[in-house]
């Protein structure tokens, strides 16, 4: 099997699987009387860790593809993003209607008093037109460079995400802090790399080939 | 063949026939697919209906999710973790302004009283709710038969400190023993209670046993568990979580859905085993009891 197949024949069915098991788990656990104690609680903390789980695998993929020279990896980057999306959809939902009952007014208020609220919120608005413009269609439409440029609300929202659970905890902050030291090795790597590319920029040594922008190598992956 | 009557079932297993209406037989009735979408919003209009009702939460719940760092930090923790608490023997150490201070045996303590139920609401200041039928011994006699002085303004309780068999206290998620007070008054209050049981069964190790403090009309973490030295003060004693986060937890720490946690509202709260949150009453609903402890007192600067 060449590269190319292995990622759609074992990589990404083996994900959309994945994509499905945390909210397989929910229904199950629900469903069975697993859960003790707060069923609202359990939905969000299984919803918004695989949110948060999934923005961290998407951001992992570009200093994997670096490390490993594996291209092709891309290809499943937007599935992961997707998934994460649909995940902060329903931790989101949750929230909206068996916390607040849908109440527009209770729910201003929260968003404007309570800072976590606020930050959560912003994440999830991030990721809403990274969802929207995930297809290839739009890729083209926006081109790669501006595409590339919109997808960068990608770190915010995961900035966001991580400080969302981070406020929201009462004391034990080992999870998020778990998080957030993924996430800084994952920006931080970029700030690296990108450093790394500027030297190599003033100093350009024959050898050395041109590196794909990300936009552009995703264009590539994603040409049918 | 020997028929069980009525009489033999345990009380547990009474108040779960009653409980038919909890969510969780709901959506296990509702069926897997039909539940997730369809299925709430029927249950939607039932729960809404029946919310502001104060039924017992199961003792499944009220034995299984719990908030006891001593032995971890999650809801689960405590059931896992506090089974090898030794319970028997146990001393209570009756210490500061008392005119009898000694160290007690737990039983020789409570000798004279006899246990009655009481069924609270417990509100947890994270924002949930249960409805507990205790087993416990107003702490206002047991503080009348130890006859502290008349310096003694505050009692402040103690919960054992023992990393070994509270696997919780080898982190330094809070600073240990975990200390817990109330002024005198508040200790005196005949709603005020040492708990050592629920459900008509001695007190589960998750719960706080063998001896627990419950004061109904303040958050939940206002309880000190475990037990093991009760101490009368002239001075307003350190508390834990007060210490931890002063600007989050005071030391009344009276529920209060006007005064919202730095972090989250209090107005409201989700009693356990409903999906919709209902209002948070003052007091936790014992306002006729003890508002007046707290007449003139401005509640949001002693929050």
């Amino acid at each position: 099997m060449t590269r190319a197949a292995i990622i759609t024949r074992v990589l990404k069915p083996v994900l959309y699987l994945a994509a499905i098991l945390p909210f397989a788990w929910l229904l199950f656990a629900l469903l069975t009387g697993l859960v003790m104690g707060d069923e609202v609680k359990f939905m969000q903390h299984v919803t918004g860790d695989t949110a948060l789980s999934c923005l961290m695998l998407t951001l992992a993929v570009t200093p994997l593809r670096r490390l490993t020279g594996w291209n092709e990896i891309i290809k499943v980057r937007r599935l992961i993003g997707l998934t994460a999306f649909w995940y902060a959809c329903l931790h989101l939902s949750t929230y909206l209607v068996f916390d607040q009952s849908l109440s527009v007014d209770e729910i201003l208020r929260d968003i404007v008093k309570h800072p976590w609220v606020l930050v959560g919120f912003t994440a999830f608005l991030c990721l809403v037109p990274l969802a929207v413009t995930s297809t290839t269609g739009w890729v083209r439409r926006l081109g790669g460079k501006r595409w590339q440029r919109l997808h960068r609300l990608v770190y915010v929202a995961a900035i966001a995400g991580v400080l969302h659970y981070f406020w929201l905890v009462k004391k034990d902050v080992t999870f998020p802090l778990a998080y957030g030291s993924v996430l800084l090795i994952l920006l931080a790597s970029r700030i690296w790399w990108s450093r790394d590319k500027a030297r190599a920029k003033r100093a350009p040594r024959k050898t050395a080939a041109p590196e794909p922008s990300e936009g552009l190598a995703l264009n590539e992956a994603e040409r049918p | 063949m020997l028929i069980r009557r009525p009489s033999d079932l345990p009380a547990s297993e009474i108040t779960d026939q009653s409980l038919f209406w909890n969510r969780r037989d709901f959506l296990k009735a509702a069926g897997l697919g039909a539940a997730a979408v369809g299925g709430l919003l029927p249950s939607m209009n039932l729960l809404s209906r029946r919310s502001d009702e104060d039924k017992l939460t199961p003792w499944e719940d009220v034995t299984g999710y719990n908030n006891y760092y001593e032995f971890g930090t999650g809801k689960d923790d405590p059931a896992r973790q506090a089974g090898g608490l030794r319970t028997k023997p146990w001393k209570v150490d009756i210490a500061g302004e008392v005119k009898r201070p000694a160290v007690y045996d737990l039983g020789d303590l409570l000798k004279p009283f006899t246990p009655v139920e009481r069924v609270y609401r417990m509100r947890c200041v994270e924002g949930w709710s249960m409805v507990i039928p205790w087993l416990g011994i107003p702490l206002g006699g047991i503080i009348d038969r130890l006859e502290p002085t008349s310096k003694a303004k505050y009692v402040e309780f103690t919960t054992l400190l023992d990393p070994q068999q509270m696997p919780g206290q080898q982190r330094g998620v809070l600073e240990w023993p975990y200390v817990e007070a109330l002024r005198m008054d508040e200790a005196r209050h005949p709603l005020t209670l040492m708990v050592t049981g629920v459900y008509g069964k001695p007190l589960p190790n998750q719960n706080g046993a063998p001896l627990r403090l419950i004061v109904p009309w303040k958050y939940g973490f206002k309880g000190g568990k475990s037990i093991v030295k009760i101490r009368f003060r002239e001075t307003q004693p350190q508390t834990t979580w007060n210490i931890a986060a002063p600007d989050e937890y005071g030391f009344f720490a009276n529920v209060n859905p006007e005064v919202d946690h730095p972090r989250w509202s209090q107005s409201r709260e989700r009693r356990i085993g409903q999906l919709f949150k209902r209002k948070t009453l003052m007091f936790n609903g014992y306002g006729d009891q003890v508002a007046s402890l707290y007449a003139g007192m401005d509640l949001r600067k002693n929050f």
